[in-house]
């Protein structure tokens, strides 16, 4: 424990070390706002809630979090220093988690600057911010398991833009696994049963009820399973090419 | 300790660590020799657990490396190839970093730290990213990470690559003084490094091992091993000092430099030719401006064993 706690420390500190952590969360938090108040269209609504902000964060997840994830892995690799990491008295899995937990503090942090939207949304009229704060925890969640997706893409190779491209795909297909364009490529040749299961695999439909501040047991623990997936297959794929 | 048994390392169809087995104790410093591509690094991460072997085993202090690796590497100290670090950070940060990996604490610490940012002569750059030093700093920042626990077992891949001939000396140093109460493990292309620092040498082609020895044992399978080479003052002596070298029984042949007025004479095998040769020069009257009398030549027998 006290070894993921150490790794996780100097990680996070890497973030920040380097200017890319503030170039990130600026565009983060732009984007957000943008989305929010022109696409949402947050004003028009004339509700006090925060329904237009956290619609997007499927959408702002998809591009910004390969961006975090895609040098977790294939950095170290890069430079070499994996081999430095692993030969430590430390387990592939408190490094895999060390790391995983690290990026997702980091954008823990890019959400909580998030906090005037929810200042102003508290000014302007008067909201239930329990639900808020649940639609924040969903949205951490949600990230968490975008996150996993792009660990395991990183881990996958040397070169941090492919990691980018292949964490954005897949992090694309999960997000719409309910809709036709991708159960539309399984219907063709898949069992019903098959087709149900990918569909059921959608983070939108498991966000969906989140961002309204509903805590379904069902979702959480599927974001949670999400993220435990791809942490073990980050952990498999660094085990079988940490080497190459 | 170390120790590894018929280590074994398979890529697909290529085999690059073949059957690899030799032990290492205290006071041992043994330098890994061979040919770029030869299978020193593989064997080397192998032994440290960060590849694991298609066969065979590899021991660090009697820890069997895949079945306890975590007390196999709390004995290791390593240095990988090419002195990887986390760029970004400071020296101090790094070192720090890997201070509270490898569980040191307080006061130990403290001291362990100090210790090696003075030994390394990294004073001056501890506020310093790594990225911006340069590559003698990174390699000694690499080194003193790799000592920083006072491991029993250090492996050094390439531990001088990159530095300067003072700053080799200093490390060269640094490995000796080390080198009573530990095990050590060199990998190295330099093969002055050898006789300087290392009491037995393996050297490894294609994999395997081809020669397990010490440097002198080594040296003494060269031709040249008791040769004799002699220079010449005079220019119109030259050919006359040939065929009077090339004469004596006890010689196998001579090698020939005209352009320097240089006579190697090399031995029959196990046979002493020095005081032939003087007694010679003597009898024909050659005058000398240099004689000497060679124990081996170190880059011939690393050549002939690995060609």
């Amino acid at each position: 424990m006290g070894h993921i706690v150490t790794i996780t420390k100097r990680e996070l500190a890497g973030y920040f070390a380097t200017p890319v952590a503030y170039v990130f969360i600026l565009i983060f938090l732009l984007l957000a706002a943008a989305f929010t108040f022109y696409l949402g269209g947050f004003y028009e609504r004339g509700q006090a809630d925060l329904l237009p902000f956290f619609n997007f964060h499927p959408w702002l997840y998809l591009f910004l979090i390969p961006a975090i994830s895609m040098r977790l892995w294939a950095e170290e690799r890069k430079s070499g220093s994996i081999e430095l990491l692993l030969t430590l008295p430390v387990t592939l899995w408190q490094a895999v988690l060390g790391k995983f937990l690290a990026a997702w503090a980091f954008t823990a942090i890019a959400l909580a600057l998030t906090f005037p939207i929810w200042i102003t949304v508290n000014y302007l009229g008067s909201p239930d911010n329990g639900v808020i704060v649940a639609s924040y925890f969903g949205s951490l969640l949600m990230a968490g398991a975008f996150l996993a997706i792009g660990s395991c893409m990183s881990a996958l190779t040397r070169n941090q833009v492919v990691a980018f491209i292949l964490a954005v795909v897949v992090c694309f297909a999960f997000l719409l696994a309910g809709f036709p364009l991708v159960l539309d490529a399984f219907r063709a040749w898949a069992p019903q049963a098959l087709v149900d299961a990918v569909a059921s695999l959608s983070f939108l439909t498991h966000f969906e009820a989140l961002s309204k501040g509903v805590l379904d047991l069902r979702d959480v623990l599927y974001f949670a399973l999400a993220m435990a997936f791809f942490l073990i297959a980050t952990a498999f794929v660094l085990d079988d090419r940490k080497s190459e | 300790m170390i120790s590894t048994e018929r280590l074994t390392r398979r890529y697909h169809t290529l085999t690059a660590v073949d059957d690899v087995s030799f032990k290492a104790g205290p006071g041992e410093v043994l330098g890994f020799l061979g040919p770029n591509g030869a299978g020193k690094t593989t064997t080397m991460r192998m032994i440290a657990g960060f590849i694991a072997p298609t066969e065979g085993t590899a021991s660090i202090c009697g820890h069997d490396i895949e079945r306890a690796p975590l007390a196999a590497k709390r004995a290791l100290g390593y240095l990988p190839e090419g002195a990887p670090s986390y760029g970004e950070m400071s020296v101090r940060a790094f070192l720090e970093f890997i201070a509270d990996l490898r569980g040191l604490q307080g006061a130990t610490r403290r001291s362990r730290l100090d210790h090696v940012i003075s030994r390394l002569a990294l004073q001056d750059v501890t506020a310093q990213s790594i990225d911006t030093l340069s590559k003698g700093f990174r390699r000694r920042v690499g080194i003193a990470q790799a000592i920083l626990h006072d491991p029993p077992v250090l492996i050094l891949d390439e531990p001088t690559d990159g530095l300067d001939p003072n700053q080799k000396h200093e490390v060269r140093a640094l490995i000796n003084e080390m080198a009573a109460e530990k095990t050590i493990v060199v990998s190295t292309h330099i093969l002055e490094e050898v006789e300087a620092v290392c009491t037995r040498a393996i050297i490894i082609a294609r994999g395997r091992i081809v020669a397990d020895d010490t440097p002198q044992g080594l040296t003494a399978r060269s031709r040249y091993h008791n040769a004799v080479s002699l220079q010449l003052a005079q220019a119109e002596q030259y050919s006359r000092a040939h065929a009077a070298l090339a004469a004596l029984p006890q010689v196998a042949s001579v090698e020939a430099s005209e352009r320097d007025l240089r006579l190697t004479a090399l031995p029959q095998p196990g046979e002493s030719i020095l005081a032939a040769v003087t007694e010679l020069t003597v009898q024909q009257g050659l005058e000398l401006k240099t004689l000497a009398l060679e124990s081996g030549r170190l880059d011939e027998v690393f050549r002939s064993i690995t060609a």
